[in-house]
């Protein structure tokens, strides 16, 4: 127990001594927060668009009005005609252009309907569709407002919510895979690295033929790795609570479980690497390309796993970052209970024991 | 305490069908400098780690410190003392957590350590630098340095893999003089070289070629039955007899 210690206490000073460690397990969190937060937001804000109002009449200028207050767009407005849209979209920074014909607010109030064109840059089609949904809605909202029961008869008025996150904010979703990141490079490819550093070093020699037990070897580089995870993991959820202003809707000692089970299958991945390999940087690749690759892509926090076809979504099954990210998406954002993810839950412990087993096995033999 | 460090009784180690070593016999004394010698590919390694406990022989006997290296691994460990020609303590960590940290493994209390360590600096003249990183010294300073650590927890026997490789002549005439003393002090001295002149400086010296030991003696016997003037001429009359090839 003492030797545990000793050799737990030598894993901190390594870690502490290398910034490039340190710059990982710290930078690392902060600049992709920083990035998934922000810069990578599906939402559109301050889009650019020009607007056209040849009637200049009290019901045009209202609807501007209300464009403009909102503060998804920036507004241009100058009349024009019907041979300078290009031109203007062509520019590249106006992302839609909305025209308003003359007499739209006579035309509305005596045959109680008008038209309004919305012309997009469609080459860029998700931007495109979020502005269009936009503007649609601002207008109709208008009308709702305004004409509420005098034109039609019937109407179907949808009451649309966005629920657990119901004023749209992106980063979100990317918060739980962010976290799936970020602890699988710290855990997997730190853990790998440093083991593969003593073999190259020759100490793991010295460690092996002294009378301290391989397996023990194997839990003091795991510890700390797992307790600075852990340090890693709380600093992320500060970062997404008061940075993101993310709430944190379940209960957090289930998410520190559930975290801390994933950290575990993460070493057992490191672990298993480590016994692949004698090179630091072979280490490093294979973790990188093993793990950051398949969690970016068949998580499903960058893109959806159901418009896979079903042989990718067959392998997404996996990644155990995705199981991961589907059990603290639904604790953390819908705030649900564990008895909505044991199934997920089961399946990471499976994992973890899998990986463990081989891992083990492996060591020993390299050992003869 | 027995009086042999080491016993090797027909000891083979076999890989399918290859001999890595094939039925060696030898015995070591204790406190004695004992050279073992062999061209790349001889199975010198392969007999150290079935030595040190790292791995189990096909068959034969063998005992480390007066226990067997079948069933009794961990007894060995904790009796030996291990050197390999790479470079094996952490850079990173400063002289004296290095040797905290070894002493630690090996389960040295901590009043132990303290008392041993402030005495091991003090007489390698590194009471200066015991606060500095390892990997500021001069290779010279390491070697020496990564000796004192395998004989810190003073071990029955030391097992020294090339301990001078890419050292220079002073320091590694340094190194033997520290080898001599632990040898003084009772410690037996395993090493293997590939420094001609250094088989020279051992009690006695065994040759390996093709997993077979081919020659056992003094340095002086060995020379008058080679009829050679040098270890060099004997070690290349036996080794160039080898079929295989280095690897």
């Amino acid at each position: 127990m003492k030797q545990l210690f000793v050799f737990i206490r030598k894993e901190f000073y390594h870690v502490f001594r290398d910034p490039r460690t340190l710059l990982i397990m710290f930078g690392l969190p902060l600049v992709q927060i920083i990035l998934f937060g922000f810069a990578l937001t599906s939402e559109v804000k301050n889009a650019h668009i020009f607007i056209s109002d040849n009637a200049q009449d009290v019901q045009t200028t209202q609807i501007i009005q209300k464009i403009k207050s909102s503060s998804y767009f920036s507004v241009e407005e100058a009349v024009i005609g019907n041979k300078k849209i290009e031109s203007i979209l062509r520019r590249g920074n106006t992302r839609c252009v909305l025209i308003f014909p003359p007499n739209f607010g006579n035309d509305l109030l005596h045959t109680g309907k008008a038209q309004v064109q919305i012309i997009a840059d469609g080459s860029d089609p998700n931007t495109a569709k979020t502005i269009i949904n936009y503007l649609t809605s601002i207008i109709s909202e208008y009308q709702h407002q305004v004409y509420s029961t005098a034109s039609l008869p019937f109407q179907i008025i949808p009451e649309t919510r966005m629920l657990y996150n119901e004023e749209g904010n992106g980063s979100l979703n990317y918060i739980p895979g962010v976290m799936a990141l970020i602890l699988m490079i710290v855990c997997t490819a730190l853990t790998s690295v440093s083991i593969v550093k003593e073999k190259e070093l020759g100490t793991m020699e010295v460690l092996l033929v002294s009378p301290f037990k391989p397996v023990m070897v194997l839990i003091s580089k795991a510890v700390p790795y797992l307790l600075l995870s852990l340090v890693n993991f709380t600093f992320i959820l500060l970062l997404s609570v008061f940075v993101l202003d993310v709430e944190i809707k379940g209960n957090l000692s289930l998410l520190f479980f559930e975290s801390t089970l994933f950290i575990i299958t993460c070493l057992s991945f490191g672990l298993l690497i480590s016994n692949t390999t004698n090179s630091q940087q072979t280490a490093l690749l294979l973790s990188m390309m093993g793990m950051m690759l398949p969690t970016i892509i068949f998580t499903g926090f960058l893109f959806p796993l159901e418009n896979m076809p079903l042989i990718f979504r067959l392998i997404s099954n996996l990644v155990p970052a995705k199981w991961y990210f589907t059990i603290i998406k639904c604790v953390m954002l819908k705030g649900l209970g564990f008895q909505y993810v044991w199934k997920e839950t089961l399946v990471l412990i499976g994992m973890t024991i899998f990986l463990l087993t081989v891992s083990l096995k492996n060591f020993k033999i390299r050992l003869q | 305490m027995e009086e042999k460090a080491i016993i090797c009784k027909d000891l083979t180690k076999q890989f399918g069908g290859f001999y890595a070593v094939s039925n060696i016999s030898f015995e070591v004394n204790r406190g004695e400098i004992f050279g073992f010698l062999g061209a790349n590919g001889a199975g010198k390694t392969t007999a150290m780690r079935i030595l040190c406990g790292l791995s189990f022989p096909t068959s034969g006997e063998a005992t480390v410190a007066g226990f067997n290296v079948y069933n009794q691994q961990e007894s060995i460990k904790k009796n030996i003392g291990y050197m390999s020609q790479k470079f094996s303590l952490y850079e990173n960590l400063s002289i004296m957590e290095n040797i905290e940290f070894f002493g630690g493994v090996y389960g040295l209390s901590r009043p132990e350590i303290k008392e041993r360590s402030n005495k091991l600096v003090e007489d390698l003249g590194l009471k200066k630098e015991a606060k500095k990183m390892v990997g500021g010294l001069p290779l010279g300073w390491k070697q020496k340095l990564a000796f004192s650590v395998a004989i810190f927890h003073r071990p029955k026997i030391v097992f020294l893999d090339e301990p001078t490789g890419g050292v220079d002549p002073v320091t590694r005439r340094q190194f033997w003089d520290m080898i001599y003393d632990a040898a003084a002090s009772g410690i037996t001295i395993f090493v293997t070289t590939h420094y001609m002149d250094e088989a020279e400086y051992c009690n006695r010296v065994s040759i390996m070629v093709d997993g077979r030991l081919e020659a056992l003696d003094t340095p002086g016997n060995l020379k008058k039955r080679f009829s050679s003037d040098s270890m060099d001429e004997v070690f290349y009359n036996l080794a160039r007899r080898a079929l295989r090839k280095d690897d």
